[in-house]
């Protein structure tokens, strides 16, 4: 018995010693890690990330690279999860000996993963993870070299209850919400606080689960309330189930959204008519987005969404704000980061002093089995 | 000791206080309490916005009917295998996606008008969509019948458990085998019904329909009557006609259409307010397949040899092998009934929420299994009772007390139920049981 222990125990040890002998670190590249979600629920987003991200870098490295070198990349399965995260960060600093992280796709992952970055000097920028706390730890204080290329959840509440009223002259509003998910909450409480402060009205404030599949009663209320809004800021699977059911119940509020909306299998006929908020829109005629657009077609074959725009946006901004630092030490790529201006898909991003982008959001609208851009409203 | 024997009232307080007696006089209190409270709490709903309250409980109808298919099944399986066959709500999911390929890949809704072109829209949106029930039945019930060939059987002689603990295994299986990418994948689809949706408000409903309807229920309850009249005058023909299937199938199903549709239908105003009820035609098919299916396995169980068959090995399994009834098969086919009706629950489930995902099985599942266990867990009445009580307890709680808790409360009045009747309403009539 005690010798098979000790032999699993030898194996083990080998296995983890192994590759780490094959990996000397080669100063004529810089190394950048890609971690994403690439099995599990949220693969298709991990998978979007990786593809906009790799279209900026062999971009880069077709043009000679950065600072003259050329970009090696290391590509690591985080699974959406803090602890693959978390072994797949110390996986790439210490073996790999990576320097920049690009990742993680969900917020409870990228978190655990800024501790690591944080202790270790690397520089990290997450694509979507939308959560304060990325970026901001418990007391407070701005972690310095962890940023973040979309928006928080409080600005898209802000951004789509400004439009409501200014731009629908709404007066009344329902929100759903899922009380167990922080994003939708985030969302939620910043539309309804905004909404208010412009005069508007919350006249139906409901919450569900996420097993919730049948809406019936909270529509039946809503209709009876009958309001000119209807916010649901869920994910699109959830916005499908409430949307088709809303009609049927005679709901004719119209509906509006987060970012959660953009997905291939949004029920566009359930929602039609309704607004969401997005980083960004396909048809924004910005020079910056047409050519991303051009570029992502030609290599993958389909139009980037907004996952897949992020993760172009996070390896643009390091890779420029490497290019300002003129080094590769991550706290002077940092620095650069911080007093930057970077001109990318999503917008002009400047950060504030909690290393949140500012730039504007935009207003797309489903109508009739299209998504068309509606507004770009500035914070 | 002799001290005890000397005051017996002390002794029973002692042995009350050992059993827990106080304590569950407490939770029976809290239970009452709460009970109080959600009767006050929905009696004012009702006080105040009657239109709204009546909506609720149509909603809940809706919903309770969805269970009750479910909850059949494994009513059904319980009464003869005393098993729970954890594994039911995914063959729901199983025919949920079933119907969604024969819709969306297949176009099977469509066939009529392929074969026939000239055939009227009616007709085929009619046929196409019994059709595709009818295959998601068959699929599942040829699931279930898989399951309990490969899972259960080589078990049944095993202790009870094992074969729980392989009911579960089999669960998850059918859930993640489901979830992979070559199966159904793990995404949220977005179901394609077989017939569009028309919604029904006052003033939109035809009178015709309506008076369809009261025709039926009338139609039905007076031949009811007049046959029972006829049967204790101790004519034996017209009890036999009082069992009769379709004659259950006229009252129940008129009886609710017709409350359902004049509901919709008709201009009501309290306090100054035109109520505005609506009804879908989602919800006239989930009631009447519903009902039909309910009193189609009614006449199986109740009129037919594997019915006999069924009740027999439900009552004693030795002894109904004893007289030449083939136990294997008698289960097999139960499981095929089972089956197929979570089938079309499924079918029907898809069409009203218009989603399918391969883990949709599993709450509704509990829910149809608390259901039956209410009702009386082996009794078919109760299954249906039962689930509608779950529909209602669902909806109302969400509807007027608190969404997030909605399970909660539903589930809570469903243990006062239990503590009311332990064996569930409708108890273990063993002339019933399957």
């Amino acid at each position: 018995m005690y010798k098979r222990v000790l032999w699993l125990v030898v194996g083990l040890m080998l296995l983890v010693a192994l590759p780490a002998c094959g990996g000397g670190a080669k100063s004529e590249t810089i190394k950048i890690a890609l971690l994403s979600p690439l099995s599990g629920d949220v693969a298709t987003f991990g998978q979007s990330i990786n593809n906009g991200a790799m279209l900026a870098i062999e971009d880069k490295n077709a043009s000679g690279g950065v600072l003259g070198r050329q970009i090696e990349v290391v590509t690591e399965d985080s699974q959406c999860s803090p602890e693959a995260a978390v072994s797949a960060a110390n996986k790439v600093i210490d073996q790999d000996g990576v320097k920049f992280i690009i990742g993680e796709v969900c917020s409870s992952a990228s978190i655990p993963v800024s501790e690591v970055a944080m202790a270790k000097g690397v520089f990290q920028i997450t694509g979507p993870s939308t959560n304060p706390n990325v970026t901001v730890d418990e007391a407070g204080k701005t972690k310095s070299l962890i940023f973040r290329a979309c928006f928080i959840d409080p600005f898209q509440g802000t951004v789509a209850a400004k439009f409501a009223t200014e731009n629908l002259g709404a007066k009344t509003a329902a929100v759903l919400l899922d009380q167990g998910n922080d994003y939708v909450r985030g969302l939620s409480e910043y539309f309804r606080d905004s909404f208010e402060a412009n005069g508007g009205e919350v006249v139906v404030w409901e919450s569900y689960t996420g097993e919730d599949q049948d809406f019936s009663a909270i529509l039946t209320k809503v209709k009876d309330a009958s309001p000119d809004i209807l916010y649901i800021p869920d994910y699109y699977s959830t916005v499908n189930l409430i949307a088709a059911q809303a009609r049927e119940k005679g709901v004719t509020a119209v509906m509006m959204g987060g970012d959660g909306w953009d997905s291939s299998d949004l029920d566009r006929a359930a929602v039609d008519g309704g607004y969401f908020t997005n980083h960004y829109s396909a048809e924004d005629p910005r020079p910056e987005v047409q050519d991303f657009v051009k570029k992502y077609q030609e290599k993958y074959g389909t139009a980037p969404d907004a996952f897949a725009t992020l993760g172009y946006d996070a390896a643009t901004i390091m890779l420029m704000a490497i290019e300002k630092a003129g080094t590769d030490d991550p706290a002077a790529v940092a620095k650069a980061a911080e007093s930057g201006e970077f001109p990318v898909v999503t917008g002009n991003i400047s950060y504030d002093e909690f290393h949140n982008p500012v730039k504007s959001a935009v207003i797309l609208q489903v109508k009739d089995g299209n998504i068309s851009y509606i507004n770009t409203i500035a914070p | 000791m002799e001290n005890l024997q000397a005051q017996p009232q002390a002794v029973s307080a002692a042995l009350n206080r050992r059993n827990g007696a106080f304590l569950n006089r407490i939770s029976q209190g809290l239970f009452a309490l709460f009970l109080g409270f959600v009767i006050y709490t929905l009696g004012q709903a009702l006080w105040d916005n009657p239109s709204v309250f009546v909506q609720q409980m149509l909603n809940g109808l809706q919903l309770g009917f969805i269970y009750a298919l479910i909850a059949l099944g494994y009513t059904m399986i319980y009464g003869i295998v005393k098993l729970i066959n954890f594994a039911h709500g995914d063959v729901f999911m199983v025919g949920a996606f079933t119907s969604f390929y024969a819709v969306s890949s297949l176009n099977l809704h469509r066939w009529p008008a392929q074969i026939w072109p000239g055939m009227p829209e009616g007709a085929v949106i009619v046929l196409g969509t019994v059709s595709v029930i009818l295959i998601a039945m068959v699929v599942s019930a040829a699931l279930a019948v898989i399951v309990e060939r490969f899972a259960y059987r080589p078990l049944r002689d095993k202790p009870r458990i094992a074969a729980l603990i392989t009911a579960i295994g089999v669960s998850f299986f059918l859930e993640y085998f489901g979830g992979l990418p070559f199966v159904y994948t793990n995404n949220y689809i977005t179901y394609q019904r077989p017939f569009e949706v028309a919604v029904f408000s006052a003033g939109m409903v035809s009178p015709v329909l309506i008076g369809a309807a009261w025709g039926l229920f009338a139609l039905s309850l007076g031949a009811t009557l007049v046959f029972n009249l006829m049967a204790r005058r101790g004519n034996v023909q017209a009890k036999e006609w009082l069992k009769h299937p379709l004659l259950q199938f006229g009252v129940m199903l008129g009886g609710f259409a017709a409350v359902v549709l004049t509901l919709a239908g008709v201009k009501i105003t309290t306090n100054g307010k035109i109520w505005d009820l609506s009804v879908s035609n989602v919800m006239l098919v989930i009631m009447a397949s519903s009902i039909l299916l309910q009193v189609a396995l009614q006449y199986v169980v109740n009129r037919t040899i594997l019915g006999k068959a069924m009740r027999a090995s439900a009552y004693d399994k030795p002894a109904a092998r004893l007289m030449g009834v083939n136990v294997n098969n008698v289960i097999t086919a139960t499981f095929a009934l089972g089956g197929g009706l979570a089938g079309a629950a499924g079918v029907l489930y898809a069409t009203s929420f218009k989603q399918v995902h391969h883990l949709m099985g599993i709450i509704p599942g509990l829910k149809a299994f608390v259901a039956a266990v209410v009702g009386g867990i082996g009794s078919i009445p109760g299954a249906l009772v039962g689930s509608l009580i779950m529909g209602q307890a669902e909806v109302l709680a969400a509807g007027f007390i608190s969404t997030p808790m909605r399970d909660a409360i539903s589930f809570s009045l469903l243990i006062i139920v239990l503590l009311v009747w332990p064996q569930g309403i409708f108890g273990e009539p063993p002339g019933e049981k399957v």
